[in-house]
């Protein structure tokens, strides 16, 4: 494996761990932006040019910007009086230990049955993904545009100011 | 050590350290940012069984983590939502403080 | 000989990459491209800067700056030894990490954008396959960036204009793509080369470029409306303008970091215009095809500067439009109309080639027009100024 996939899983597991550890909300979301970029370019790695370029549009412009708006509406650039890891820190990290050693375990465990099949470049063009959204996945794909419906107008109507009381 | 292999290690560890934030921290923002991490992972997970697999020309893997964006996108917009209305009834978003039925 | 004057920058790459050994070469014709867009660029923003300040002046019925050099050419010299000299003052209070990456982040995700542009016949630095859409994903980190220099200053007016800059952003990035999916939906292809070869050919001595269709010409306005939201200028460069919010979001920055934030919001402003003329304009392709034997590249260089030009005339021209305005027009003007354009497009497409759908299409769009501008005049909201008073 490359130089250049070490280099990139570093950052993005750095990126997630500042995301998560960090006292300051918005330099948590920031550091989630790194994660996202790291990611991407994780796919770029996986030959996936496509899920690479969305997921800079989709995550960084659009999922990033969302959260760091949230935090600002919401006053999380203060620290709360506690700290910021709950009551419940030491359950919560045992619980995520173990999730890893199985998940760990499991891929070194079946290292040697790896699927049998053509490791060359896959030559996926956009133009296959757009003939593919539109015969075999157009289902998922109406599906999917009625759920983004769906969610823009309840996130609006959820987070809009409810009109006052008359008095 | 093949390369799936990697690339399926690094996904595990990005998918805890998200399920170690979304468990450990007071802030609900936080507890989405882990969300988004553990999706991410998974995310990672399937591009790299597509890449690695049989058939990358069914363009299965490339597909499903395609509409797993979108639809993360979606979760994000009413997740935070909810944060936000949340934040205006309870002029807080500690976790831990919302620790009773009654409003 | 044209051709040889067409790829004459291609032919001095080949040139200087000989000198290298074979295993080299390709790594240092990348390298050679990178240099020449790093140095040409800001070449061309000094000169804009020059360009737009004695426009302006002009426009505004004064002469502009005419001291540095003859009739004031030298001008960016001399503000660039000025914002180079001057103190960087990074307040007390201020995040200095966060602080210090946001022009940076600006700066290097502007650039990015310039690679996938096709500046000549074969001079695009990279040929991918989903070029334009890898050229919006990296207009979209430069939102990141605006949003950080707001916060990190921890300055009440530039948090607000960063907020209000971001909002603006995110609001036309949506009619931006949608007037460039009618592109790709006729071309095919995401790769900005492709978009440029369908563009190439010629009827009657008549090019085929987009803006000469009905829904390219509705296409292009919007494109061109939302690539000036988008560069926050005005009329939509609220979050900066001086006369309301001191600076915005780059109120406290000072000295080379202010300088990198000019520098990256004319090169974005460059980057789409590139863009618009690649997927409107035709590109490198000559207007006419007698014409054909000049440049390519000049081209390319001349429809860009006609852009910068038309944006500098909108800029002394125009009144700003207040956030609310901006943001209604963008949601309930903009966004319903580049749909629409989608569909006409569509059409386009598959009522075949005749006059039919020349008259059609046009039809549609300038009922679709005028309609929709008669809809908001009607309820006063585009009407004439009312005044409200505080209480």
């Amino acid at each position: 494996m490359s130089f250049a996939f070490y280099l990139i899983a570093a950052l993005t597991l750095a990126g997630g761990l500042a995301a998560v550890l960090l006292k300051n909300t918005v330099h948590c979301a920031l550091a989630l932006t790194v994660a996202f970029a790291g990611q991407a370019l994780l796919f770029l790695d996986l030959d996936a040019q496509f899920a690479g370029f969305a997921q800079i549009l989709v995550y960084i412009g659009a999922v990033a910007i969302l959260v760091v708006f949230a935090i600002l509406l919401t006053k999380g650039s203060e620290t709360p009086k506690g700290g910021v890891y709950s009551k419940h820190w030491l359950a919560g990290l045992v619980i995520a230990a173990a999730v890893f050693s199985m998940l760990g375990w499991a891929v070194i465990w079946s290292v040697h049955a790896v699927p049998r099949g053509p490791v060359g470049t896959p030559a996926v063009t956009v133009l296959d993904i757009g003939n593919a959204l539109m015969s075999r996945y157009v289902l998922p794909l109406e599906i999917v545009a009625l759920l983004l419906t769906a969610a823009m107008i309840g996130a609006v109507i959820i987070a809009m100011h409810e009109k006052e009381r008359a008095k | 050590m093949n390369p799936l292999a990697g690339f399926l290690l690094v996904a595990a560890l990005l998918f805890s350290i998200g399920l170690a934030g979304a468990l450990t921290r007071r802030n609900a923002i936080l507890v989405l940012i882990g969300i988004e991490l553990m999706l991410n992972a998974a995310n990672l997970n399937l591009i790299a069984f597509w890449r690695y697999g049989p058939h990358p020309e069914a363009l299965t893997g490339m597909m499903f983590a395609i509409f797993s964006i979108a639809v993360a996108a979606a979760e994000a917009a009413v997740g935070l939502g909810l944060v936000i209305h949340l934040h205006r009834h309870a002029h807080t978003t500690d976790l831990d403080a919302m620790n009773r039925m009654r409003g | 000989m044209t051709e040889r004057l067409d790829l004459i920058f291609v032919l001095i790459q080949q040139w200087l990459v000989g000198f290298l050994p074979g295993a080299w070469r390709p790594a240092a014709g990348v390298v050679l491209s990178v240099v020449a867009i790093v140095c040409l660029f800001p070449a061309l923003f000094a000169l804009t800067t020059v360009f737009e300040r004695k426009g302006l002046a002009r426009i505004q019925n004064r002469i502009g700056p005419n001291r540095v050099g003859p009739l004031g050419i030298l001008q960016p010299i001399a503000d660039g030894i000025k914002s180079l000299t001057k103190e960087d003052i990074v307040p007390l209070s201020a995040d200095a990490v966060v602080h210090f990456l946001a022009p940076v982040l600006l700066v290097v995700a502007v650039f990015m954008g310039f690679a996938v542009l096709p500046m000549g016949r074969n001079m695009a630095l990279v040929d991918m396959d989903a070029g334009l859409l890898f050229f919006f994903a990296i207009g979209a980190s430069t939102e990141l960036s605006v949003f950080m220099a707001g916060w990190s200053s921890r300055n009440k007016y530039s948090l607000l204009g960063a907020m209000r800059a971001v909002a603006q952003m995110i609001s036309y990035e949506v009619p931006l793509l949608l007037s460039s999916v009618a592109v790709v939906m006729i071309t095919g292809s995401l790769s900005l080369t492709k978009i440029v070869a369908a563009q190439n050919q010629y009827t009657w001595g008549l090019p085929h470029w987009y803006i000469f269709t009905p829904w390219g010409l509705a296409g292009f306005l919007m494109y061109a409306i939302a690539a000036t939201a988008e560069t926050n200028r005005s009329p939509f460069d609220l979050p900066e303008g001086e006369s309301e919010l001191v600076a915005g979001y780059h109120t406290e920055y000072s000295g080379f970091k202010f300088a990198l934030f000019f520098l990256g919001e004319y090169l974005a402003m460059f980057s789409i215009s590139g863009l618009g003329t690649t997927l409107f304009l035709g590109g490198w392709s000559a207007p006419l095809q007698i014409l054909g034997w000049v440049p390519s590249w000049i081209w390319f260089f001349s429809k860009l500067m006609l852009s910068i030009f038309v944006f500098i005339w909108l800029r002394g021209t125009l009144p700003r439009l207040r956030q609310d305005q901006l943001m209604n027009f963008a949601w309930k003007f903009v966004l319903p109309l580049t749909l629409l354009n989608l569909m006409v497009a569509a059409a386009w497409r598959f009522l075949g080639d005749g006059w039919e759908r020349w008259v059609i299409c046009s039809a549609v769009v300038v009922i679709a027009y005028t309609g929709m501008a008669w809809a908001g005049m009607r309820h006063g909201h585009f009407g004439p100024r009312s005044y409200r008073y505080a209480e």
